[in-house]
């Protein structure tokens, strides 16, 4: 029977961590991703779960701790937001060229500056090329789901690459909602032991990780990387359908919401997309063919899927809650439009900047947004083709 | 997935390549000959040696082999000429020399 509970975006990751109990936890706190570390450090205390956890004096090395049980032999994970994922850089593309497969839960917070400390995905995005998965999540429900099909994904032969599991700053982690959860023995068994074919503390069997390669080899081990990136696409979707077969709920590469007969589809991740879903709703009830797709999966990147997805409908919104200061759009902007183009996908996009640093983002905005996308298809109104949503001007 | 070394070298295609370029191997090292870097070379002078021994644990690279408690001729395969084996010795039997001799 699923057990019915109340709990913060936080709280759900920290009870999926004592569930699956991984072997090693470096940390170092960061708000608001804080309160994941300090509540796994109380269930440690209090015996109900035996994971070594190492209060370190910064994330750049939790990250480097995090690798080095992970290269050892034992589950690692660690947890962060913001600054702390900047400053875990280095190691981030180390973990995923030494094939690790361990696991960061990020929670979503802007990059300084201006000085900040609320919502946005700069962090993560600004991670979106060190060669992690990333899964991004609504809300205190999907960020436990997907906590729980982290090491299953990671682990895959097909795969060994780190994950990190996203959930939106305060809005997700802090924000208290209802959520269904799996029992112990469940989720213990669906994640089962790690159980790696090499490893460092393994007496007999000498191992080098990471060493230097000079560039007759460099390039042959980016093309082995990309290649397990690409892999872990149908790995994903294989774990999905366990983990629907266990839980009841169904996730794929990205949800698409009321878009089978849309001729208007918002295209945003993480917490807005219920934002987005109930402006949809109200405008379906007066007969406007809306919808949304929410990005779940944003590394790898599910181009051509992405792209089949919007064949059907006449404009998109792309929305990026984060600034690349490229002059030409953020990061979903620049890469969904790429997709659409590859695909010969031949119809208006408008990429939109919302929710920076914690700006509210609200149905009326979502409505102004489907309303302009209407004005430029069927009004030939001129649309500017990348701008902020909710800017004083 | 033990890894034998012998068998990767700079024309072996990517899909025969190890995970992260990890050695599931012990001692490989052994096997890259970083002497070839050497831009100093140490000449031994047998006769003035008195086989003090003071030269082989300084050497960063273990390239002064001992047989016996007889040091023996420099390993040129790894040393990469430091110059320190020169330095410590008290006899001059350690001359270095401009190039990779």
């Amino acid at each position: 029977m699923a057990i019915k509970e109340r709990m913060s975006g936080n709280e759900a990751v920290a009870y999926a961590i004592r569930q699956v109990n991984p072997d090693v936890m470096p940390a170092f706190p960061i708000t608001p991703s804080t309160e994941i570390p300090q509540m796994v450090s109380t269930y440690i205390a209090n015996g109900e779960m035996d994971t070594e956890f190492i209060p370190v004096e910064s994330e750049h090395s939790s990250m480097s701790a995090a690798i080095g049980a992970e290269a050892a032999g034992a589950r690692s994970l660690t947890a962060t937001s913001s600054a702390g994922l900047a400053l875990m850089w280095e190691e981030l593309l180390l973990a995923a060229s030494n094939r690790m497969p361990l696991a960061l839960t990020l929670v979503n917070r802007t990059l300084s500056g201006p000085i900040n400390i609320n919502c946005d995905h700069s962090d993560g995005m600004g991670a979106r090329d060190t060669g992690w998965i990333q899964i991004y999540a609504e809300n205190n429900q999907e960020a436990y789901d997907n906590f729980i099909q982290a090491y299953p994904i990671a682990e895959d032969e097909r795969v060994h690459l780190p994950i990190m599991i996203c959930q939106d700053g305060f809005i997700t982690s802090h924000a208290v909602e209802n959520i269904e959860l799996l029992e112990d023995d469940k989720v213990k068994d669906f994640v089962g032991e790690y159980e790696p074919e090499e490893f460092l503390l393994n007496p007999g069997k000498p191992v080098a990780v990471g060493p230097y390669s000079v560039s007759n080899y460099a390039m042959e081990a980016k093309k082995n990387q990309e290649i397990a990136m690409e892999n872990s696409k149908e790995v994903i979707l294989e774990v999905a359908k366990k983990f629907a077969e266990m839980s009841g709920r169904q996730y794929g590469l990205f949800e698409e919401y009321r878009t089978e007969d849309a001729d208007y589809i918002m295209l945003l991740m993480g917490s807005a997309a219920g934002t987005a879903k109930e402006a949809v709703d109200e405008l379906r009830a007066k007969g406007h063919k809306v919808g949304v797709l929410k990005l779940r999966v944003f590394r790898p990147f599910p181009a051509k899927e992405i792209a089949e997805a919007l064949r059907g409908c006449k404009a998109v919104a792309i929305l990026d809650r984060c600034e690349s200061y490229n002059g030409n759009g953020g990061p979903l902007g620049s890469e969904v439009m790429a997709a659409l183009f590859r695909e010969k996908v031949m119809i208006e996009a408008v990429n939109y900047i919302y929710g920076l640093a914690g700006r509210d983002f609200t149905v009326t905005e979502v409505e102004n947004v489907f309303a302009e996308l209407a004005e430029m298809v069927e009004n030939d109104k001129e649309v500017e083709q990348y701008q902020y949503i909710g800017l004083r001007k | 997935m033990r890894t034998d070394i012998s068998k990767i070298n700079e024309t072996t295609p990517h899909q025969d390549l190890t995970e992260g370029l990890m050695v599931f191997a012990g001692g490989t090292s052994k096997q890259f000959n970083t002497g070839e870097w050497r831009t100093n070379t140490p000449i031994f002078h047998e006769d003035l040696c008195k086989q003090c021994l003071l030269c082989t644990p300084t050497c960063p690279d273990g390239c002064i082999p001992v047989i016996n408690s007889k040091r023996q001729a420099f390993d040129m395969d790894h040393c990469k000429g430091c110059g320190i084996c020169a330095a410590v010795c008290p006899f001059g039997a350690i001359e270095m020399k401009e190039g990779n001799v």
